[in-house]
């Protein structure tokens, strides 16, 4: 009918430029230990932990709807498979990995029963999860209770190399998991997982896969909040079961992906980043800092339920790493609808004038 | 499964539907076939919505078999009962809210209908455009009001490419002018040779789509034929008068 037809747009000129920002910013934090300090790069091997926490959570609740108070589980089963890996006998850095592997496989099997609880009942369960897990964890004879052990082999490395492989390591497994977790949200498996959030039984009736879906990125929030659970264990050295499966991590996560922005890519990051800078400078302020975070979150929630990154999105159009879609209508095409419908058209195809 | 009628796509036989001690669905024996556009009406509380709900797969039947293009499909779930070319609306219509117009019906093109990305976009922009809904593509759902959410669930189904539609009440509360643009574009989906089951309060809208109707009340069809005569029907007369049991 008409000789112009619609163009999907999945990026905008912001959009790629922010695709080779992000590329530069990866490229200088590589050469950065060069420049920093111990201290520092310690630090921003922290940052790039809470880059993957917050990235996964946001995965899983933001996108996927599956909001789950016991993510701390795969944190503490990512350290605690990695310390009896290294215990026998691996290497204490490819120990690492192959226990967020393991996270990821005992991840599948738990999914079985957990996705078929919904909502509420899907978050305070994957809480009792992983308060089980720790006990069990507390029961192997290694471990020896909450005296905890340490990975005792990483000790054979010297300070400084120890710090730099961790540091690396940490900023290729966040860059890899973000490259992955950008190309699955932004394929056709992406819009089915935000559908299934929006509307379970309509995403069903209209012929997405809703189980396996689901499973799909439980399993792989699993596995990258086990990659961080091993890198925080390769920073720390000691492994104390109470420390790593305690719920503030899953209430980090929260934070940050509740202030950068729930349910989109940028806002995760930005959370992340936002949360490790009040850590940095208010973190020795003891109880106080506490009560700033609870503050904070509460602030956000009532005022910027969408948080930092939804609410610029929303007021000023900006996508920098987004994975949505746009149509863009050729000029005039928006009267062409044919003699089926044509309401008072809304010419425009913008959100918010 | 018994014999059906030849060439039925859908066939429905001895269904049963029970919550509790609530029976909705009272031995209902349906077939049509493709192409058909049957009408159903019926009184609130007649099991019409729950009758598309057991033959789209959103719960299974008490009791009964249902069949699609031959096979049955008793056991299969609404997912792959829409792979198979069935598809429902909801009379309340159920938007992904956080996702545009465009996305919601891209989910329907890229996974109901199967089709890859390409395609799955031209399919998308058709559905939009067939319901008019090109120039909302780009507003979140939930930002849309109640006669857009209502296209926009026909333009989902549609995405899914179905053989056979099942429509719960789309036309509810559409001025005259709307009613004949949905008149319209249920004529252009049987042109396309798409079968269509359509649940409407709005008796008129349905006779001008409809070769044939069938009405039901308590869970029961007590009339299924030409559309005149069913009107005429005496039981279907009392069951929307309340004429009480005869």
């Amino acid at each position: 009918m008409s000789a112009a037809s619609p163009v999907i747009e999945r990026g905008t000129a912001a959009s790629r430029i922010a695709g080779f920002g992000v590329a530069i910013i990866i490229l200088l934090l590589a050469l950065a230990p060069q420049f920093l300090s111990a201290g520092a790069v310690d630090r921003m091997t922290a940052l790039f932990i809470y880059v993957i926490l917050a990235a996964m959570w946001n995965a899983l609740a933001g996108f996927g709807g599956l909001v789950s108070v016991g993510q701390q589980v795969f944190f503490g089963l990512g350290a605690y498979f990695a310390i009896r890996l290294a215990n026998a006998g691996l290497n204490p850095f490819v120990s690492l990995f192959v226990s967020a592997v393991i996270v990821g496989a005992v991840s599948w099997p738990i999914s079985l029963f957990m996705l078929r609880l919904r909502n509420g009942e899907f978050a305070i369960g994957m809480w009792v999860i992983a308060a089980l897990t720790h006990l069990l964890v507390n029961l192997d004879r290694l471990i020896q209770g909450e005296t905890g052990t340490s990975l005792i082999s990483l000790n054979v490395y010297d300070a400084s190399t120890r710090r730099l492989t961790i540091y690396w390591l940490a900023l290729a497994s966040m860059t890899a998991l973000l490259a992955v977790l950008f190309g699955l949200l932004r394929g056709s498996t992406g819009a089915a997982i935000r559908a299934i959030r929006d509307n379970e039984d309509a995403a069903a009736s209209i012929g997405v896969r809703v189980t396996g879906t689901k499973r799909l990125l439980f399993v792989l929030a699993a596995f990258g909040i086990g990659v961080a659970g091993a890198l925080w264990l390769a920073t720390a050295i000691t492994f104390q079961p109470k420390t790593y499966f305690s719920v503030q991590w899953t209430a980090y996560m929260i934070f940050m992906v509740l202030v950068g922005g729930i349910g989109t890519f940028e806002g995760a990051i930005l959370g992340a980043l936002l949360f490790f800078l009040i850590e940095t400078w208010f973190g020795g302020t003891g109880v106080w800092y506490l009560i700033g975070l609870g503050a904070t979150a509460l602030v956000f929630s009532l005022l910027l339920p969408r948080g930092l990154w939804g609410t610029l999105e929303e007021r000023f159009g900006w996508r920098l790493l987004s994975v949505g879609y746009r149509v863009r209508l050729p000029v005039n095409a928006s009267d062409t609808t044919g003699g089926t419908a044509s309401p008072a058209q809304v010419t425009t195809s913008r959100e918010k004038a | 499964m018994n014999a059906m009628p030849n060439g039925a796509i859908l066939s429905a036989a001895g269904i049963h539907k029970r919550f509790g001690a609530l029976v909705v669905l009272d031995d209902i024996d349906f077939a049509m076939g493709a192409e058909e556009a049957v009408g159903i009406v019926g009184p609130n509380g007649a099991g019409k919505t729950t009758l598309l709900s057991v033959l789209s797969g959103a719960y299974p039947p008490s009791a009964g078999t249902i069949a699609f293009k031959g096979d049955d499909v008793t056991a299969l779930p609404a997912t792959q009962r829409c792979r198979l070319g069935l598809v429902r609306t909801h009379q309340v219509p159920k938007p992904f809210g956080g996702m545009t117009a465009f996305e919601n019906v891209f989910v329907a093109a890229s996974h109901g209908a199967g089709l890859g990305r390409d395609e799955a976009y031209e399919e998308s922009l058709g559905s939009l455009k067939l319901c008019g809904m090109l120039g909302v593509a780009n507003r979140r759902a939930e930002t849309l009001g109640l006669l857009d959410r209502k296209r926009l669930e026909l333009a989902r189904a549609l995405a899914a490419k179905p053989t056979l539609l099942l429509l719960d009440e789309i036309g509810g509360g559409l001025t005259d002018g709307e009613a004949a643009e949905l008149v319209e574009t249920i004529r252009e989906l049987r042109r396309r040779k798409i079968g269509i089951v359509w649940i409407e309060h709005i008796v008129h809208i349905l006779l001008q789509v409809a070769e044939r109707l069938i009405c039901m009340d308590a869970g029961k069809i007590i009339a299924d034929g030409d559309p005149r005569a069913v009107m005429a029907d005496p039981q279907v007369i009392s069951a929307y008068l309340g004429g009480g049991p005869k």
